[in-house]
């Protein structure tokens, strides 16, 4: 067992729907996919962001693209023309998941 | 109505107010196209517009729309290509006729003329008091509070509408489609339902139709901008080609764009689009079906091709969506930059001169927010501890009021930091922050039987 950053797993892109914002992460390998629904938990994507996620942090398994899909409420200080933040569209919340810590079995290393 | 059997090609030409000017030249220009969508219409811009419209009665429509379209009625007519857009805003009248004004400086007087259809029925301003009289309580979907808390400050209140009115304007010989705020992905999809004749209880066509809608609605965002899988790898960004929906009546649709052009088309690239702004995937709800892009099949089609199947709808809802803007205060933003050595202590110490500052001016503020970009503006704390000898960062101060005068108080104690703060600082050549009035979004959901019987259609020619 290898612990690795999730970047080198998956991709993904953030947007935001008022004070939510949704991340879309998507595995790029197939293989991959079980081991992020396995370790990307609501509970641990919480605790990943801490305080800059407010509210609940809902999941939902697109294992047609390989892909989970997260929200993250109360997430951008108010959202759209409210936010007094740089990011107040919440497009780099995407990478800021990327840097979540993983493990990957020896025989699955990327 | 004739039905189609051979593809029919959608592209986009549009993904924001503001997009690149000569990406739908380009679209109409580079190859075959049929159909060309333009969505200039975020949460924000309506409340925007309304305020134009406020202080002149022609305007309150995306302006740049009208010269576009004098360029290139032409080439539309030539090429039997129609363009379908929301650039109509909240004065869809005052959008027609200056298309029609454009169209006849245009085009000879034995040529063919153009016609314009415009969508009403979307703008619901002048009915909220009477709506909210009759007991339609229009509560916010996310807090559940009733609008009636702020009914005296809104500036703008749209219905999303869908497909049918649009497909109403291509029956009627319309080349160019303008509506108000129609959801961005009808304006794809509602030529498939005009050339296929798909019926409205097709709900997997219908379905497939959003997830066309919602590749196309972004622009190159489709293509190969902004996308992160190999990025680094993605040719020739500045000549990118803005995707095309190659629809079949099937429901299967291949997305591609013109040969020749930068960027890429590729499963990744789609997988991370479909996923943007994405909701529950499964509950993807549209005022004429909901889709569940969790059925999604993509298939590689060769290059920059991208074969979309399988998707599967389920019956319409029975509300709409309303998308209401607010007065909510005022906010601005200041910024000064920190040079090294102790850019960070600087920055945080020039930070505190500025709290203390405002606390003994009095002023009043919802938000105070500080950010230091170059360090943890965009990942916060998981950015970790700043090293002691990084070279700059750049102080960002935000201040959020529902007084005023605070905030412009604020914007006259930025630049005195520059002589009366810490040193190294520099980076305030643009002057007093601008004071800026928040128009906050109030989304709700309304009886789509209030909104029907509104809508209606007009085709001009010009």
């Amino acid at each position: 067992m290898r612990r690795v950053q999730l970047k080198d797993l998956a991709h993904a892109r953030s947007g935001d729907k008022g004070d939510t914002v949704n991340v879309g992460v998507i595995s790029y390998r197939a293989e991959h996919y079980d081991l992020l629904v396995e370790q990307l938990t609501e509970r641990r994507v919480k605790e990943h962001f801490g305080d800059m996620v407010k509210g609940e942090v809902k999941r939902f398994e697109l294992p047609n693209l390989g892909a989970l899909n997260f929200l993250l409420h109360n997430a951008l200080g108010g959202g759209g023309t409210v936010s007094l933040m740089t990011d107040a569209q919440g497009k780099t919340f995407s990478t800021a998941l990327l840097r979540m810590e993983v493990d990957v079995p020896e025989e699955l290393l990327p | 109505m004739t039905v189609q059997r051979g593809p029919i090609r959608i592209g986009s030409g549009q993904g924001f107010w503001g997009d690149r000017p000569d990406a739908p030249i380009e679209q109409v220009r580079r190859g075959p196209l049929d159909y060309l969508m333009m969505d200039y219409l975020a949460e924000v811009t309506m409340s925007i517009l309304q305020k134009q419209r406020d202080r002149d009665p022609t305007q309150g429509y995306a302006r740049d729309f009208v010269p576009l379209m004098a360029e290139l009625f032409p080439d539309l007519l030539r090429n039997r290509v129609r363009v379908i857009s929301n650039a109509g805003g909240v004065n869809l009248e005052g959008c027609r006729d200056a298309l029609l004004e454009a169209a006849r400086s245009r085009v000879g007087k034995s040529d063919e003329r153009p016609r314009v259809g415009i969508v009403f029925g979307d703008d619901l301003l002048g009915r909220l008091e009477s709506l909210v009289e009759q007991g339609h309580e229009l509560r916010h979907m996310d807090t559940g509070r009733p609008l009636s808390d702020v009914i005296d400050r809104v500036a703008s209140a749209n219905v999303y509408i869908g497909a049918r009115p649009i497909v109403q304007a291509l029956e009627r010989g319309a080349t160019v489609v303008v509506t108000g705020r129609s959801t961005d992905t009808a304006l794809t999809y509602a030529p498939m339902i005009f050339e296929f004749g798909w019926a409205p209880d097709q709900w997997d066509f219908l379905a497939a139709g959003v997830v066309a809608g919602h590749i196309n609605e972004c622009g190159a965002q489709a293509s190969g901008g902004n996308c992160l899988v190999d990025w680094d790898t993605i040719p020739d960004l500045a000549g990118i080609g803005y995707p095309i929906v190659e629809a079949y009546p099937d429901g299967s649709f291949v997305v591609t764009k013109h040969q020749g052009t930068g960027g890429r088309i590729d499963p990744a690239i789609i997988k991370e689009q479909l996923l943007y702004e994405m909701g529950d995937p499964a509950e993807y709800i549209t005022p004429d079906v909901v889709a569940d892009f969790t059925t999604i099949r993509l298939d590689d089609d060769g290059p920059d091709r991208v074969r979309v199947s399988g998707v599967r709808g389920r019956p319409r809802t029975g509300m709409l969506k309303v998308s209401i803007a607010y007065s909510a205060g005022w906010k601005a933003v200041g910024t000064l930059v920190y040079a090294w050595p102790d850019a960070v202590r600087k920055a945080r110490a020039a930070d505190q001169v500025l709290r203390e500052r405002l606390h003994r001016l009095g002023l009043r503020f919802e938000e105070v927010r500080t950010e230091l970009v170059g360090w943890s503006s965009t990942h916060g704390h998981l950015a970790g501890d700043p090293p002691d000898d990084l070279p700059e960062v750049q102080l960002r101060i935000a201040v959020r009021s529902e007084d005023r005068a605070s905030v412009e108080q604020f914007s006259r104690e930025i630049a005195p930091l520059i002589l009366s703060g810490p040193p190294s600082v520099t980076g305030f050549a643009g002057g007093r922050p601008r004071v800026q009035e928040i128009m906050a979004f109030w989304p709700a959901l309304i009886d789509r039987r209030q909104i029907e019987p509104d809508l209606h259609v007009e085709v001009t020619e010009a």
